[in-house]
């Protein structure tokens, strides 16, 4: 397979392997484990745990005061009766949905480089989802009720309104957790017996061993979990797609200009993938930081992350210039106003900050120097999370709060719930991916075996 | 074939240093007549269970079937929610809308293919199971580390203790031992 990563002058070509150094299969399975069973310790690490907890208290007690007083403590309101909760929902979506083209797209297309990133990068999926599913039962006047969305056989005898994107959503999403779920505990079976192999400690040796399932590495063993993984692989492939689009579908099913749009699946689905590859650029900078993963997770990892971003990028601005182009080829005075209301109205800084963040700034990436600065394509990933959460915004609430009566215009203000919300799902999630990092492999140790071997062949 | 006087054991296992001598040893062993054999590696070795004679794995079907029956039922129950058992006239549209009953549908075959995906694996591959004879080999905690088995289980009836043992020599592993029950 010829190497994707462009050449250039003055560019080390060492920097951009794989996997760096000349590493066995012990040293790989020692490396990757010694950073759940000796735990190094980071001042890093710690900050960032701090920080972490911290907000996931503020998001216990965010919910716990919601539950109580209702959703009356967020500044939604009609017209805008969907703003912060729903944002956060289509944001963390789509933020899982890099992780699962990396983990399931890329195998598929049999791309090396996904090998040291594709375990995090799913966990990155799995916290994410969580984090989103959690938004829409938030946003409920009943939130104990939002089982009734599932169907089952109920003394009410009413089913759910198959009719509704609301229902496909249920579906869609439960079905992504539960196959992202599956997807990377398959994976991580084999892991964990490495784990409980290596550890000498009694506890971990029971715990490690109980989630291993008593994993022996056979040779049928192995042959079953590749085809049982290329076909997962194979299943998750299309949910990438299909799960965005039915996010989408809630909107573009209503009526509601700027969101009446058929360009909304495949706008959401590019949107997804911008977002998602900018949060796994923000999660692996520092990550090879601190643990010292510089040899695995390396320059060419950044910089095809940064490729796909970029692409992505590129597919988000095309679908701002056609929302624009069929708002006025439409001759619909009503998606006209939204448009010109967007750019010149009270939301006007949240647009032309959305251009900037998502349009502007990814143009950098065009330069091989920025791709292989991993500070830089940091700060641009937290650029481009900034921009895309403020996109999902606008979407919503812009097209919200001119209803089509003038009477009912009005103007959204977040109040201290609505933001602790958005942060406490930040740090929740950051807090379940750091506990991750401690406990379970963050890098595939048998793929990566599997890795340094076809490394060998290679340069034999 | 000779009775051996000393405690039963599970097998004879040899260890090697890599996962070429394991590949040449596994299909030398199946050369040689054996059928209880069995390889153990830290990683999917290429080539490894087409050397023992492993072809059909099953776990395709079995995934198959599990997305057709988690299509046809989300189907069906969407059918017989909303024209047999609870019909509802909403704004004129067919009681049997299908194109409305596509995402669901379509959710529900990825998610019975992947759940018989996953529960197909272990089943076949007869996990979980946490206690297994072959845990009892010396070293090898390192099959999830760096080093690759052979063994030949006492089940198979050409073992012969001294003889397989003898045999499992002539393939130059890095050790041969009994695994004891």
């Amino acid at each position: 397979m010829p190497s994707i990563a462009a050449t250039g002058p003055g560019v080390d070509e060492s920097r951009l392997k794989v996997l760096k150094g000349a590493y066995t299969y012990a040293s790989i399975s020692d490396k990757i484990s010694d950073i759940v069973l000796t735990r190094p310790t980071h001042w890093g690490f710690h900050a960032l745990f701090a920080l972490c907890t911290t907000l996931t208290i503020l998001f216990v007690i965010a919910i716990v005061y919601l539950f109580y007083k209702g959703v009356g403590i967020w500044g939604i309101d009609i017209p805008i009766a969907w703003a912060f909760a729903i944002t956060n929902f289509v944001w963390w979506v789509g933020i899982g949905h890099a992780g699962t083209f990396i983990s399931a797209f890329l195998l598929l297309l049999r791309q090396k480089w996904r090998t040291s990133v594709n375990r995090f990068a799913e966990a990155m999926t799995i916290f994410a989802v969580a984090m989103a599913g959690l938004m829409p039962i938030l946003h409920l006047g009943r939130p104990w009720f939002f089982y009734w969305l599932v169907p089952y056989p109920d003394i009410m005898n009413v089913w759910p309104q198959w009719r509704s994107p609301l229902v496909w959503d249920i579906f869609a999403i439960g079905t992504y957790i539960i196959v992202s779920i599956l997807f990377w505990y398959m994976g991580l079976i084999p892991d964990l017996a490495t784990l409980r192999d290596r550890t000498d400690h009694r506890v971990k040796q029971v715990l490690y061993g109980l989630f291993a399932l008593g994993w022996r590495g056979e040779a049928r063993q192995w042959r079953r979990f590749d085809t049982a993984y290329l076909l997962m692989a194979g299943l998750a492939t299309p949910l990438v797609i299909s799960v965005h689009s039915v996010v989408s579908l809630d909107f573009s099913i209503g009526n509601t200009p700027g969101w009446h749009s058929t360009i909304f699946p495949p706008y959401f689905v590019a949107g997804a993938l911008f977002s998602g590859f900018a949060m796994a650029l923000t999660i692996s900078v520092p990550l090879r930081a601190v643990f010292g993963l510089r040899d695995f997770i390396t320059a060419r990892h950044l910089d095809n992350i940064a490729k796909v971003m970029l692409v992505c990028g590129l597919l988000v601005a095309y679908s701002y210039v056609i929302e624009i182009f069929m708002a006025f080829y439409s001759g619909d005075r009503f998606e006209e106003y939204m448009i010109l209301n967007r750019m010149r109205g009270p939301y006007a800084p949240v647009y032309w900050t959305v251009i900037f963040c998502n349009v502007a700034v990814p143009q950098l990436m065009w330069w091989k120097k920025v791709r292989l600065s991993a500070l830089t394509l940091f700060a641009i990933s937290i650029i481009v999370n900034i921009g895309m959460w403020l996109e999902r915004f606008m979407i919503i609430v812009t097209s919200l709060h001119r209803d089509f009566l003038p009477s009912s215009w009005d103007v959204f203000y977040p109040t201290f719930w609505d933001f602790a919300t958005l942060f406490g799902s930040l740090g929740a999630f950051g807090w379940l991916f750091l506990m991750f990092v401690r406990f379970l492999p963050a890098i595939s140790i048998s793929e990566m075996r599997k890795l340094a071997l076809e490394k060998r062949e290679g340069e034999a | 074939m000779s009775r051996n006087e000393e405690a039963p054991v599970y097998g004879l296992i040899a260890e090697f240093r890599d996962e070429q001598c394991l590949v040449e040893a596994a299909a030398r062993t199946i050369a040689e007549g054996y059928r209880n054999v069995d390889a153990y590696a830290p990683f999917s070795v290429p080539g490894l269970a087409d050397a023992l004679g492993f072809r059909k794995d099953r776990v395709a079907l079995i995934t198959l079937i599990g997305g057709i029956v988690g299509g046809i039922g989300i189907y069906f129950l969407q059918w017989y929610s909303a024209v047999i058992d609870y019909p509802i006239n909403s704004g004129g549209r067919p009681l049997h809308s299908w194109p409305a009953f596509i995402p669901a549908t379509f959710e529900c075959t990825v998610l019975g293919a992947a759940l018989a995906a996953f529960f197909g694996y272990l089943i076949l591959n007869g996990l979980p199971r946490l206690h297994h004879p072959i845990f009892n080999a010396a070293d090898f905690d390192l099959a999830t580390r760096n080093r690759f088995f052979l063994c030949v289980e006492s089940a198979d009836p050409r073992f012969d203790r001294a003889a397989t043992h003898g045999f499992l020599e002539s393939l130059a592993p890095l050790r041969v031992s009994e695994v004891p029950f």
